[in-house]
Order: C-alpha cells, then sequence, then structure tokens
C-alpha cells in the first residue's frame, strides 16, 4: 500500500484555469465594449462594476477578516466628498477620484486602531456610529451646503460621450485592479494569514499569525476600495447629497450581495453582485417593497444558507474556479474526485 | 445652565431604558440585536394603532403591545438568534440587521413617511411640568421616564441575582452545556431572557412615542443611542448604563448649544472619547508601571 504518497496538494484545477481565461476574454470584452454598446448599457455596467467593487471588499472584510461593518458607508462617502473637495480645489476630477480614494486609505489606518479593539457586534455598530459621525461632520462643511449636497461640476467640462467611456473605463479599471489585488493578496503569505484569521482567530494567533496588522491590511484595503466605489458613483450620479452616500443602505446592499453570493468565498461576492444587479433592474422600482424583499432575503439566507449559492455549489461539486486556497487531493483513499 | 444639566440628566434615563434590553440580551446571550431600535419603533407604532383607531391610551395599550413583545422576543430567539448562533459569532449580526431592514422597510409601507407622535394620545402629561426651586421647569413625562428607567434596570438586576429564573438565566450565559446537565432548558432560559428584552424594548418604544416625534426609520439612531450609553456606562451594571445614558445626553444638550447638528456630533464624539480613553489607559498604566 502506497496510501501515504499518492497524494497531491492541488491550487490550479482545469476548471479554474478555464475560469481564469474566460475571465481574461470577458475583460478584454469588457474593454473594447464602450465601441459597440449604446450609453444607456455603458451607465449601467459601470453601475455593476460599482456593485462587484463594493461586495468584493466587504466580502474581504467580513467573510476572511472577520470583521462585520455596518458602517462602511463612511468610506463610500468619504470617497465621493474628497472627490467633491479637492476638484473643487482646482484638481482634474479624473485624478481627484483616485486621489480621494487614497485619501481615504490613509484616514482609515489611525481609525483602524481604535475600531479593531471593538469585537464582533461591537464593531458592526461602531462602524455605524463613525458613518453617523462622519456624515454630520461633512455637513458642516459649507462647499457641501447640507443636505441640499452640490455636484460634480468640473466633469460637465468634458464632452458627454467621453467623459461616460472615460468613467466607464476607470470603473472597469479599478474593479479588475482591486480583484486582481484581492486574488494576489489572499494567494500570498497575507492570505494564508487571513484565511487562518477568519477560520480560528485564537489558533491562528497561537501559531504565530499577527492578527491584527492583517486585519489592519485588509480594513484599509477595503476602506480604499469602498471610497474608490464612492468616487465612481459620484461620477455617474453627479451631484453629492450626504444623505444617498452615508446611508445604511449601501451596506445593506453589501451585505445582501455577499450573504447571497457566498461569505467568505471569491467567486460568490462576484456573482452576488451580479445577482443584485439583476434583481435592483428588475424590481428596484417598487420602492419599499423592494428593501423589504432585500432584508428578507438576507435575513433568509443567514438562517438557512448561511454560506450563501457559492459557498453551497463548493461544498456539493468541489467547484474553485478562482482558487485562493490549497486542497489536498487524496486519490487513493477518496477516489479521483477526493478533495479536502 | 442648570436648566440644561437638569433636562440633559432626564434625556438620559430614556437612553438607559432602552439600553437596558440591549446591555441584558449581550450579557445573557453575547448578541447585540441590530433591529433592536427597529423593535422599539414597532413597539412606538402599535400602540399609536390602538390609540388611534380603537381610542385605547398608550398606558392601557402597554398592557395589549408588552405581551405582544414577550410572544416576539420568544419567536426571535427561537427563529432567528439561537438558529444564527450555531451558524457562528458573526451570522446573528447578519440576520438581526436584515430584520431590522425588512422592519423599517414594513413599518413605512404601512405607516406612511409622515412623522407621528404618542404626545395627542396622553393628555396634558405631554406638556404638564412641575417648578424646581430656582424657576427651573421640568417635564412630569421626562421625570416618569428617568424613574421607569432606575425601575427596568433594577428590577432586571434583581431578577438576575435573585430569582430562581435569574440564576436559570446566569447558568444558561455561563455554559448552556453544564446548564443542561443540572436540569435548566438552556433554549427556553435564552428564550425567556430574550422575551424578557423585549418587554423592556417596548417599554423604551412607548417612552420614545410619548416623550418626541418617531417614524418608520427612527430605529437605526435608537439603537445608536442605546448602544453609545451601554458603552460609555462600560455595559453589565445598573449604574452603570444610567450613567452611560446620562452621559450620552449631557454631551448631546451641551452640544446643541453650539450648533444645530451639534446635539448628534457632541454625542457620537463622546462616545469615541469613551473609547479612545478605554484603550489608551491599560497602555498608560501598563508604561507608568514599567518606568517606575
Amino acid at each position: 500500500m502506497n496510501a501515504g504518497l499518492d497524494f497531491r496538494v492541488e491550487r490550479w484545477t482545469i476548471a479554474s484555469r478555464a475560469a481564469i481565461a474566460a475571465a481574461a476574454v470577458i475583460v478584454l470584452g469588457l474593454v473594447v465594449a464602450p465601441f459597440v454598446l449604446g450609453p444607456g448599457a455603458m451607465d449601467r455596467l459601470t453601475i455593476l462594476f460599482v456593485y462587484v467593487i463594493l461586495a468584493a471588499m466587504w466580502n474581504a472584510l467580513a467573510g476572511y477578516a472577520g470583521l462585520v461593518s455596518v458602517g462602511q458607508q463612511v468610506f463610500f462617502g468619504l470617497g465621493a466628498y474628497f472627490t467633491i473637495r479637492l476638484a473643487d480645489a482646482g484638481l482634474n476630477p479624473f485624478v481627484s477620484m483616485v486621489a480621494a480614494g487614497l485619501i481615504v486609505g490613509l484616514i482609515a489606518l489611525p481609525l483602524s486602531f481604535p475600531m479593531l479593539r471593538l469585537r464582533n457586534g461591537e464593531f458592526a455598530i461602531g462602524m455605524w456610529v463613525l458613518a453617523e459621525l462622519t456624515h454630520l461632520l461633512v455637513n458642516l462643511d459649507t462647499l457641501v451646503k447640507g443636505e441640499t449636497g452640490t455636484s460634480l461640476i468640473s466633469l460637465n467640462a468634458f464632452h458627454a460621450p467621453l467623459r461616460r467611456a472615460t468613467i466607464y473605463w476607470l470603473a472597469l479599471a479599478a474593479m479588475v485592479a482591486l480583484l486582481g489585488g484581492l486574488f494576489v493578496l489572499l494567494r500570498s503569505r497575507v492570505g494564508a494569514s487571513i484565511q487562518a484569521i477568519r477560520d480560528n482567530e485564537e489558533a491562528a494567533a497561537s501559531v504565530g499569525v499577527r492578527v491584527l496588522s492583517t486585519k489592519r491590511l485588509i480594513f484599509i484595503f477595503a476602506a480604499f476600495g469602498a471610497a474608490m466605489a464612492g468616487a465612481l458613483w459620484l461620477a455617474t450620479a453627479l451631484t453629492f447629497q450626504p444623505k444617498a452616500y452615508f446611508s445604511v443602505n449601501w451596506t445593506a446592499y453589501m451585505i445582501f450581495m455577499v450573504l447571497v453570493g457566498g461569505i467568505g468565498t471569491f467567486e460568490g461576492a462576484i456573482l452576488g453582485a451580479i445577482l443584485f444587479f439583476l434583481i435592483e433592474t428588475w424590481f428596484g422600482s417598487s420602492g419599499v417593497w423592494y428593501l423589504i424583499g432585500l432584508g428578507a432575503t438576507a435575513l433568509l439566507f443567514a438562517l438557512l444558507l448561511p454560506k450563501g449559492i457559492w459557498g453551497e455549489i463548493e461544498r456539493r461539486w468541489g467547484l474553485r474556479l478562482l482558487p485562493v486556497g490549497y486542497r489536498l487531493n487524496i486519490r487513493s483513499l477518496l477516489g479521483k474526485d477526493g478533495a479536502a | 445652565m442648570m436648566n440644561s444639566l437638569i433636562q440633559g440628566i432626564l434625556l438620559g434615563g430614556y437612553y438607559a431604558l432602552i439600553a437596558s434590553g440591549l446591555t441584558f440580551m449581550f450579557s445573557v446571550m453575547r448578541i447585540i440585536n441590530l433591529a433592536h431600535g427597529s423593535l422599539a419603533v414597532v413597539a412606538a407604532y402599535a400602540l399609536f394603532a390602538l390609540a388611534k383607531n380603537l381610542g385605547v391610551s398608550p398606558f392601557t395599550g402597554l398592557l395589549i403591545v408588552l405581551p405582544l413583545m414577550a410572544i416576539a422576543g420568544f419567536l426571535l430567539q427561537r427563529f432567528v438568534l439561537d438558529r444564527s448562533l450555531r451558524a457562528g459569532a458573526l451570522v446573528p449580526i447578519l440576520a438581526t440587521f436584515g430584520l431590522a431592514i425588512v422592519l423599517d422597510n414594513t413599518l413605512f409601507e404601512i405607516f406612511g413617511a409622515n412623522t407621528t407622535s404618542l404626545a395627542p394620545f396622553v393628555g396634558s402629561l405631554s406638556y404638564d411640568s412641575i417648578e424646581l426651586p430656582g424657576g427651573i421647569y421640568v417635564g412630569v413625562l421626562a421625570v416618569y421616564i428617568f424613574a421607569t428607567a432606575v425601575v427596568v434596570l433594577v428590577g432586571l438586576q434583581l431578577l438576575l441575582s435573585f430569582t430562581p429564573i435569574g440564576r436559570a438565566i446566569r447558568a444558561t450565559s455561563e455554559d448552556p452545556d453544564t446548564a443542561g446537565l443540572v436540569g435548566i432548558n438552556a433554549r427556553l432560559m435564552t428564550a425567556t431572557a430574550a422575551a424578557i428584552a423585549l418587554v423592556t424594548v417596548g417599554i423604551a418604544g412607548a417612552a420614545l412615542g410619548m416623550r418626541g416625534t418617531f417614524d418608520a426609520y427612527s430605529g437605526g439612531a435608537q439603537l445608536l443611542f442605546a448602544f453609545e450609553a451601554a458603552v460609555i456606562g462600560g455595559a453589565g451594571s445598573v449604574w452603570g448604563t444610567l450613567l452611560g445614558g446620562i452621559v450620552l445626553a449631557l454631551a448631546q444638550s451641551f452640544g446643541a448649544q453650539i450648533s444645530p447638528l451639534g446635539f448628534l456630533i457632541a454625542g457620537h464624539a463622546v462616545f469615541f472619547l469613551v473609547l479612545f480613553v478605554r484603550l489608551l489607559l491599560p497602555r498608560l498604566a501598563e508604561r507608568m508601571r514599567r518606568q517606575a
């Protein structure tokens, strides 16, 4: 019996190689899409990209670092706010968007020190308090004119079709860069730490994982991503009303996308964002009932299917398209499909 | 100055009242219920519907609403909290947040966008006041709410410390399996604790409705006030919660004198201030010990 020898530690499978190739083709298709798409379709796709960013960032925080935040709208709102501020100071609006994301990432660093000391539910609501406080402080800025808000006027200087295409490409680039960055991060040494923390924080700490600094890295990364999403949203909407950007509904959407798609799985967040995008396209106009439906779905998934759709797919068929972990293939014990 | 101090202390009673259920549930089940504020608003709307449609005074209405809240707490524990807690510590946060969204928007669907109040249904109580020495007037209702908060907080503490059911609840929260070994029905005990917590939420909802206005989306703000009062007070003790509520309310009433937004800003700011101090103090003490 050589059962002890007949195993393989694998990361890439045929399915995941095919998935990466397909993803590359899809991205290439999306890059050239503006030459064939109408303005309406382009705007909708831009919104989809923003949703994917939001879902992936919230998933990185909750699904991988175990930090459930109900206040990520603070970074989303600040991303939009700093874009307005920098553009008002004369900076090119597109440059302002990226700069705003970086500023928010910088702000997240000192914020992480007190916030990451809070545990579970305390962290969740503490972040919400932070979002409320930031919302009120932004209202104090005379440029914003309270809840009346203001708009990103300098974007109007650009010719409409060019503006639309630029925002589209910027959103696509941000999405691909953030997803790519997260993918590489999760597959790195840090990624192993992150997934160890997700599975058991105490055990991870006991084998020498630096829990707090790993969490801090994800916290800042997620803040930067959410801020980029806010800046992109501002670019498509043009108007900035604090109430709309600092609304807790943004977090509700993020939770919905990640819970339905599959918390803690890389593919799940993307799947959830696409589903949310479709649901919003079909039912978004039904107002309050739409929100009741979202809340109820999130509640039911939390109770009945806490790993979400992708989590269930992974469990049943062992399918991993964008592998961030390793798996042990013990063929002699479990047959050729054996996976652990 | 003296006036706003006294008004602030009385307002703190309301915050302590709404915080009591949140801390009770946390101390027993280690769950922060994100639907806490929304459930208080549900109770306020239930009292409003009874008063408006059937002419039931909100005080009589409590006799109907509080048992319903207890049943709701029982069901909440059975079908949401207990189930989600088994899936991990983070899932109850997601589940109760989902519940809050459902409750808020359902209230909006039923009662619409207008703000409403229970004040018109409690007669002169909403504006009655007593004069204190020095020409300071305090609202009778505010005094009642403060007294209710003290009664509820002390009542919860006595219940946990001295009654058989309180002992069973404490045993369950310490270790449900061992509690089961000595004949305690752990699920029944946590469900009972949730029912008790929601009765206090119902009382807080009545206070919310009588002392001012509310709308379908007021739940989030009430949750934050309750949470802030609990954290400032250090959670867990009766007087801590009361003190937390008072500190929060005092900060708010002084903030309000600076700017219209100051009320909320100062409240949130004092919450973070307390948080920072609590994080820094142990480190500072450590450093001083090392130097000594």
